[in-house]
């Protein structure tokens, strides 16, 4: 018999520190996944956003650098300006790219930087307890929407992809899930193509993964699997959003 | 049998996903606690497993391998 | 060769982004902001043929979290802009500091507090000296006082932050920005600087570098803030700049940095006119403070006027510099007009004697 999965290279060997079923576990080893298809290893950089995909380097293989709160994607954009023939992502969290990191997000994305940007979002802020995000969902109770999100005090969730989406400067954009042996297959085949656009210098790449946070959403690691078919993808419709087919300047 | 597969017992934490998410069901939350404390998912090791790799795909924690006859 | 180096009229903001050129710098990120806009646009037009990045960032914020990611893959970069501005950055300077990422931030200070005015004031020395941002850390803080020291302090920023893996300061302001004088365009000598082994470039064959501020484990966290207190302690051994004159039969002494200084230069050029014996000390570096030396003129001298642009700032470091051994007075103006040279020679005549 052979070998068919094991882990990826460039992931390094240690336990995740994630919570039982979140799915961070999944979408780290399908970003390790593309890097080590691609070969990028050694002329990759990550930028590691605030949030639960804070210890970003304890789990890559590669050079990777801590960015404040809601501005990984500003520095990542300085990375990449610094050095154009590095590979630069970063995963951000809902709270990191959707609320206090928007302006950069937006503005990184419609400068058309050639970096590739993962959007983990779970709709609640996971590492501070489980506050409410930018893209919780009405009604859903959180540490400060005890009462369940309402809309006329608290907005309606944003639909990040579909925005950054809009962009002149965005070159691929998609949503995908986890939750289920298929999805997971495209978020898988989205990952590789957001980094394939970077490595051909097509421009702005960002994936948006739903994610489940169990321990944060007070259900069990099957019923928060479940939660993210049943409420999250309704509201969050999967899909490509936007592929450029060939660069900006031609 | 044409595939099989190895959970590493340390590193799983009893989430269930793969549970939920083999095509022959053949994995399951079993009764022993790992070092963490997690009831860790166990194979049954019986005829049936493809080596398909669905269940190593889903898990969080890479705490699977996954092995197929050549074909 | 001398004939081969400029002698040019410009702008003292022009002068900065100059210095950056000169001294290697190739990206530039920045917002528009009164009154620094010149150093933004010369390096939007110089960067690009030289191969260099420059972006308008969409905010100050944006702008000091691109200069955080260019200094980490070792390059040298810069961002500038006005003390409200410079307010947005303070994060990402304590994470630059926390860090150890070298780059170079020009303040060239309005007036505050808010949104204040755009005239010159030196109401940011607090900001750029007690850190501004969270945390226990410092920036190196440099104060020209004419458009020749725009050009060369920026120069030694680069060297400097480089040297010592810190963020480095231009503290400026309005009036040194905006005014223009003949300036030298010749490069000071660099420093001998260590490789930048420590940069993010690309994990071949070697073990990957990681740049992080954030420090959880048991005693790692206190380990290197001892280790950045070291840095900042041989900051204040090795780096302090000043400028001194008449200082060695004086018997009032005016403080004063930045553009305050050079009204203390006529002032004291005045006073001797009328044979007082006054002298002027000129701290260069803000931070490390030139304790030291001024600790040492206080031995012989009693009487210090330290004169500002503001409410009282630079004062607290002059009187805990002298401690007991003199008497500070302070002479203040809140942003506004420069005081006249005349106005300061009132307050001397208070003193002198």
């Amino acid at each position: 018999m052979e070998l068919v999965f094991k882990r990826p290279e460039c992931l390094i060997d240690v336990p995740f520190h994630f919570c039982p079923g979140c799915h961070h576990g999944i979408v780290h080893r399908l970003v390790a996944e593309a890097i080590d298809y691609f070969k990028i290893r050694e002329r990759t950089i990550g930028v590691a956003s605030v949030g639960c995909s804070v210890f970003m380097y304890d789990y890559f293989n590669i050079d990777v650098l801590e960015a404040p709160h809601g501005r990984a994607s500003a520095v990542a954009s300085g990375v990449k300006r610094a050095r154009k023939d590095l590979i630069v992502f970063t995963i951000q969290g809902d709270g990191d790219l959707g609320a206090i990191g928007i302006a950069e997000g937006i503005h990184t994305a419609n400068r058309g930087e050639n970096i590739t940007l993962i959007f983990a979002n779970n709709g609640i802020y996971g590492m501070t307890g489980g506050q409410m995000a930018p893209t919780t969902l009405l009604g859903q109770k959180t540490t400060t929407s005890p009462y369940g999100r309402d809309f006329t005090t608290d907005g309606y969730p944003i639909r990040m992809a579909e925005m950054m989406a809009t962009l002149e400067g965005s070159a691929f954009v998609a949503r995908v899930a986890v939750n289920n042996p298929s999805n997971l297959m495209k978020a898988k085949k989205a990952i590789r193509k957001a980094f394939q656009m970077q490595i051909e210098g097509i421009g702005f790449s960002l994936v948006e993964v739903l994610m489940s946070c169990p321990t944060n959403w007070g259900l069990s690691s099957l019923e928060a699997n479940r939660r993210v078919e049943e409420e999250m993808i309704p509201y969050f419709p999967l899909g490509i959003l936007k592929e450029r087919k060939m660069a900006d300047y031609l | 049998m044409i595939g099989r597969i190895e959970i590493d017992k340390e590193r799983c934490k009893g989430c269930g996903l793969c549970t939920i998410s083999c095509p022959k069901g053949l994995i399951k939350i079993g009764e022993e606690i790992n070092r963490q404390g997690y009831f860790f998912a166990t194979w049954n090791g019986n005829e049936g497993c493809t080596g398909c790799a669905i269940c190593a795909e889903i898990c969080p924690d890479v705490a699977i391998q996954v092995w197929r006859e050549k074909r | 060769m001398e004939q081969d180096v400029e002698k040019i009229l410009v702008r003292g903001n022009e002068a900065v982004a100059m210095g950056a050129i000169d001294a290697g710098c190739r990206l530039f990120f920045g917002y528009p902001i009164t009154p620094q806009n010149e150093i933004p646009e010369y390096l939007s037009k110089h960067l690009p043929p030289l191969g260099g990045e420059f972006i308008q960032a969409e905010s100050e914020i944006a702008s000091i979290n691109l200069l955080l990611g260019a200094s980490a893959t070792g390059a040298r970069a810069m961002t500038s802009s006005s003390s409200p501005g410079i307010s947005l950055m303070q994060e990402g300077i304590s994470y630059m500091a926390g860090s150890e990422l070298p780059a170079v931030i020009v303040n060239i200070s309005r007036s505050g507090p808010g949104l204040g005015g755009i005239s010159a004031s030196q109401g940011d020395y607090f900001q750029a000296t007690r850190g501004g941002g969270h945390g226990d850390y410092r920036v190196i803080v440099l104060a020209p006082s004419s458009v020749q020291e725009m050009y060369e302090l920026t120069c030694l920023a680069f060297d400097l932050a480089d040297k010592y893996r810190n963020p480095a300061m231009i503290l400026g302001d309005a009036l040194i920005g905006q005014m223009k004088e003949p300036l030298i365009r010749r490069k000071p000598k660099s420093m001998d600087l260590p490789p930048k082994d420590w940069a993010l470039t690309g994990a071949r064959d070697r073990k990957p570098n990681r740049i992080k501020s954030l420090y959880l484990q048991e005693g790692e966290l206190t380990e290197h803030n001892w280790k950045l207190y070291k840095k900042y302690e041989k900051m204040k051994q090795e780096e302090i700049r000043f400028e001194m004159l008449e200082t060695e039969d004086a018997s009032v002494i005016i403080v004063a940095f930045g553009s305050m200084a050079r009204v203390a230069r006529t002032t004291m050029e005045l006073a001797r006119e009328e044979g007082m014996k006054v002298g002027l000390f000129r701290p260069i570096t803000l931070f490390p403070f030139p304790e030291k030396p001024l600790k040492d003129l206080s031995r012989k001298v009693k009487q210090f006027l330290t004169i500002e642009l503001n409410t009282g700032q630079m004062v607290e470091d002059v009187r805990l510099s002298v401690e007991r051994d003199a008497e500070v007075q302070f002479y203040g103006k809140p942003p506004g007009a420069l005081p006249p040279p005349e106005e300061i020679l009132e307050q001397i005549k208070k003193y002198y004697g």
